[in-house]
């Protein structure tokens, strides 16, 4: 993985540019100690790693936008960061930047249930906002499997989704308006508790930028009445083909689940391994979980029994409680887990059509044999985005490499059949130099645009998301 | 007038490549309100028709000059729909013709399941467009998960054609509900059916409509399997009984309701300037009375608000200072912005982005800003 070099002359300004920190800034606000630079040295990607040259933990916007002028003035570039969950190293730091972490801003500013918004400071948790919200009866609808410690700003940044986005929408769909601080230091108030902008739709480019445009500092956010209650169905194929059909059968016949997630073997074999669900052995597993009352759960798992009998299952378990509700999601939300004990792995991300789900799983069997590489499969099954798992040994050279080129191809597999090379974990350095696969000169080039509008001199994030060779003239401008 | 109505996207694009005048981009005519310069029409009805859909993974692209009459009659055969229950404004403005995808587009033209389903922009997924250099530029693509790049989806829905010409839009969709019934209150004031509707919004009961339509009730739309519908209007006519006792329409009397308030038909016919105001729910009815209004007729549990006015009247001066924008949708003459005045950063923003994708400012300049 290329990153740019480090500008030398930012490097040997590292006294001068941190005396300037600590004159706008708390003396526990800015890290500039070798020792302690190190632990922003990685994201959630942690093949990757490069110490700051600082970083700064800024408590309110008005310190954010002190921060970026003088980073604007300095030409010192800044790399945003959540909780640096990312697994595509969108907060990877280089050598001569500013990591600006939010995460000492994680307040709520106001809460509304009459007009159903809450606004908080961006680096609160993601789950920690249903959290402020839950005892009166309301959620915050995208769940990233992060949720526990990825922060909102990350989440908008990336555009995260979720299991259950299927029915909810990702964040995009959820955030009402943004305090967003350009590079240059100007505040900007984007949206708000209205609905829908009145002149261009800044919101949604900026929501996905991968913090390339601005930092957002505050954020408003839609939440929802939590539903009566929810409860899933656990049902096992005898083969990938068969239970993708199923899948198109139950989104055609009008059942709008809140999730269907998928399995196939060597992930329900490693999961039961590990957590003992009591999933049943067979080649292809989903999960289907639908919400109501108990009257309208359960009219809606007969339909779903229905349809999923007409393809032959090996098992059909519904929920019938909340403890067997529990068991049935707990192979799935191990999954990761569970991979991580027996081995290092990648998880990738593409986004495909539903149609094309049995070819895919079976090009992606023969890629893994081809490469001698397992490939473990656990995704998101009713809106198309697949998380390949791609085990690997990290201390064996060369194996890192080879998982590469295997993810690669995976992903081109996905852009060949119609769908894009990530659904929701965003480009970061991970998918960076595949950009290339999916969109023209220019399809980048009109992206490109955007940011020479907002961050006209690159310094926000700027070795992400493009191919370096087509981003190298703005950079050393 | 001389019209341009290329026959293909490469077509298109060799007319923008070249051009130094001013376009006035047009889909099916029926819902812009056209004050910008005088100039010629580049017609997109050629650019039309249905290229892909798929009802079992709920996703169409078309062309964007394919009517949206067409779309709808193919997907009501699969059982399916646009999510957003696409306004016909042709009441209203009194104009003619057929409305298009890449026009619904444009526009970001939403109804009132806006406030369950998302607007056109949410289901929206993916684009091709030509901008006003030429260039070919596709984002998104036919997949309902995508965050590969910078959203430029959103970016062109809304934009009113200032920053290229749609050629093709890909949706996702969603599947008819088996039932659907209305419960309605009658005879309250502004604020109580505010938050009347606000107490439906935030109850579990997905609420898929919320309109106050003065004179003639509160309306709350439910969708839905048929046991669901009744179970779920059964528990929303009980929490909303402070508000009093709420009278249920059927599914056909639904449906006309429902479109009525959607096409704005207490406007129909009726003199006057039209606005519309996207607002924060609680605060419209507060706002609504610092207007001297002929009628007004709230959307989404309040958050819209339509406004019926002397012809003239400069709305967003009365208002003064509020949260949200007000949009003009109809008038006579071009005395009062149609779009919002943004503070000076972001329109600063939103005129660097035409800058770069219209330099020579041919895309319907002067509609935007």
């Amino acid at each position: 993985m290329d990153m740019p070099l480090p500008n030398p002359l930012i490097l040997s300004r590292k006294a001068r540019i941190v005396d300037r920190l600590l004159a706008i800034l708390p003396r526990d606000a800015v890290i500039d100690a070798p020792a302690e630079t190190r632990a922003y040295e990685c994201d959630g990607l942690t093949a990757y790693r490069c110490p700051p040259l600082a970083a700064v933990l800024p408590r309110t916007t008005a310190e954010v936008s002190a921060i970026l002028r003088l980073c604007h003035e300095e030409g010192v570039p800044v790399v945003p960061r959540g909780s640096g969950t990312s697994l595509a190293g969108g907060a990877l730091p280089t050598a001569d930047c500013v990591i600006l972490g939010v995460a000492r801003m994680n307040g709520v500013l106001e809460t509304d249930y009459a007009n159903r918004f809450i606004r908080v400071q961006s680096g609160r948790t993601n789950l920690s906002v249903t959290g402020a919200v839950e005892t009166d009866g309301f959620f915050y609808a995208p769940d990233p499997s992060s949720q526990l410690a990825c922060a909102i700003a990350g989440n908008i940044a990336m555009n995260s989704g979720g299991a259950h986005c299927l029915k909810y929408g990702v964040t995009t769909n959820n955030l009402l308006g943004v305090t967003v601080v350009l590079m240059d230091g100007s505040v900007l108030q984007i949206g708000g508790a209205h609905l829908d902008p009145g002149g261009l739709d800044l919101l949604g480019v900026i929501c996905g930028s991968e913090g390339q445009l601005g930092v957002v500092t505050e954020a408003t956010l839609r939440i929802l009445p939590k539903p009566e209650g929810a409860r899933p169905v656990l049902i096992g194929f005898s083969s990938n083909e068969v239970a993708g059909a199923c899948v198109s059968d139950i989104i055609k016949a009008g059942v709008l689940p809140v999730a269907i997630e998928f399995m196939d073997r060597p992930c329900i074999r490693a999961c039961e391994a590990f957590a003992r669900a009591g999933y049943p052995d067979c080649e292809a597993l989903l999960i289907v979980e639908v919400e109501g009352s108990d009257a309208e759960i359960d009219e809606q798992l007969a339909l779903i029994r229905a349809i999923a009998l007409r393809h032959d299952p090996v098992e059909v378990r519904e929920s019938r409680s909340e403890d067997e509700s529990k068991r049935i999601w707990l192979g799935r939300k191990s999954a990761f887990g569970a991979m991580g004990q027996i081995n290092d792995y990648m998880c990738l991300d593409g986004t495909i059509p539903v149609s094309a789900l049995p070819f895919v799983l079976r090009r992606i069997g023969e890629m893994s044999r081809s490469y001698g590489l397992d490939v473990a499969n656990v995704f998101h099954a009713g809106d198309g985005n697949m998380h390949p798992l791609i085990l690997f040994d990290a201390n064996k050279p060369g194996d890192l490499e080879l998982c590469e080129a295997l993810g690669a191809d995976i992903l081109k597999l996905c852009v060949e059949v119609g769908g894009c090379l990530t659904g929701e974990h965003g480009v970061g350095i991970e998918k960076r130099d595949l950009m290339s696969v999916q969109f023209t000169p220019d399809d980048m080039e009109a992206q490109l645009r955007v940011k020479d509008v907002f961050d006209p001199g690159w310094l926000l994030n700027p070795a992400k998301v493009f191919p370096l060779d087509v981003t190298q003239t703005r950079r050393s401008a | 007038m001389i019209k341009l109505r290329p026959a293909d996207e490469a077509e298109l694009s060799a007319v923008l490549r070249d051009r130094t005048a001013p376009l006035r981009i047009r889909g099916g005519g029926t819902r812009t309100l056209w004050f910008g310069k005088a100039a010629e029409v580049l017609d997109c009805s050629a650019l039309s028709g249905i290229t892909l859909y798929e009802p079992g993974a709920l996703t169409l692209v078309a062309g964007a000059g394919t009517p949206l009459e067409e779309v709808e009659r193919v997907l009501a055969a699969e059982g399916q729909r646009l999510p957003f229950e696409v306004p016909d404004q042709r009441g209203v403005l009194g104009t003619t013709g057929t409305s298009t995808l890449g026009g619904v587009v444009a526009a970001n033209a939403s109804g009132p399941r806006r406030l369950q389903a998302g607007a056109c922009r949410d289901s929206l997924i993916g684009v091709r467009f030509v901008d006003g250099t030429g260039m070919v530029v596709k984002n998104g693509g036919r997949v309902m998960k995508n965050v590969t790049g910078y959203d430029l989806v959103k970016l062109l829905a809304g934009s009113h054609g200032t920053l290229g010409v749609l050629t093709e839009v890909s949706f996702k969709l969603l599947p008819v509900p088996d039932a659907s019934a209305t419960l309605v209150l009658h005879g309250l004031d502004d604020l109580s059916a505010v938050q009347a509707m606000s107490a439906a919004l935030g109850s579990p009961f997905e609420v898929t409509g919320a309109a106050h339509w003065p004179g003639a009730g509160t309306f709350l739309r439910i969708e839905g399997f048929a046991e669901s519908v009744a179970y779920r209007s059964g528990q929303l006519a009980r929490l909303l009984a402070p508000f009093g006792s709420a009278e249920a329409l059927n599914a056909d009397d639904t449906a006309r309701q429902w479109q009525a308030i959607r096409d704005v038909a207490p406007f129909h016919g009726q003199p006057g300037d039209v606005w519309k105001l996207s607002v924060k729910p609680s605060d419209a009815p507060g706002l609504v009375a610092r207007l001297p209004a002929d009628a007004v007729l709230y959307d989404w549990g309040g958050g819209l608000v339509w406004v019926r006015i002397a012809p003239g009247t400069d709305l967003r001066a009365r208002l003064g200072t509020f949260e949200g924008h007000a949009t003009l949708i109809r008038a006579e003459a071009a005395v009062i912005p149609v779009f919002q005045p943004q503070p000076a950063p972001l329109a600063a923003l939103a005129a660097g982005l035409r800058a770069r994708f219209d330099p020579r400012g041919i895309l319907n300049p002067g509609l935007m800003g």
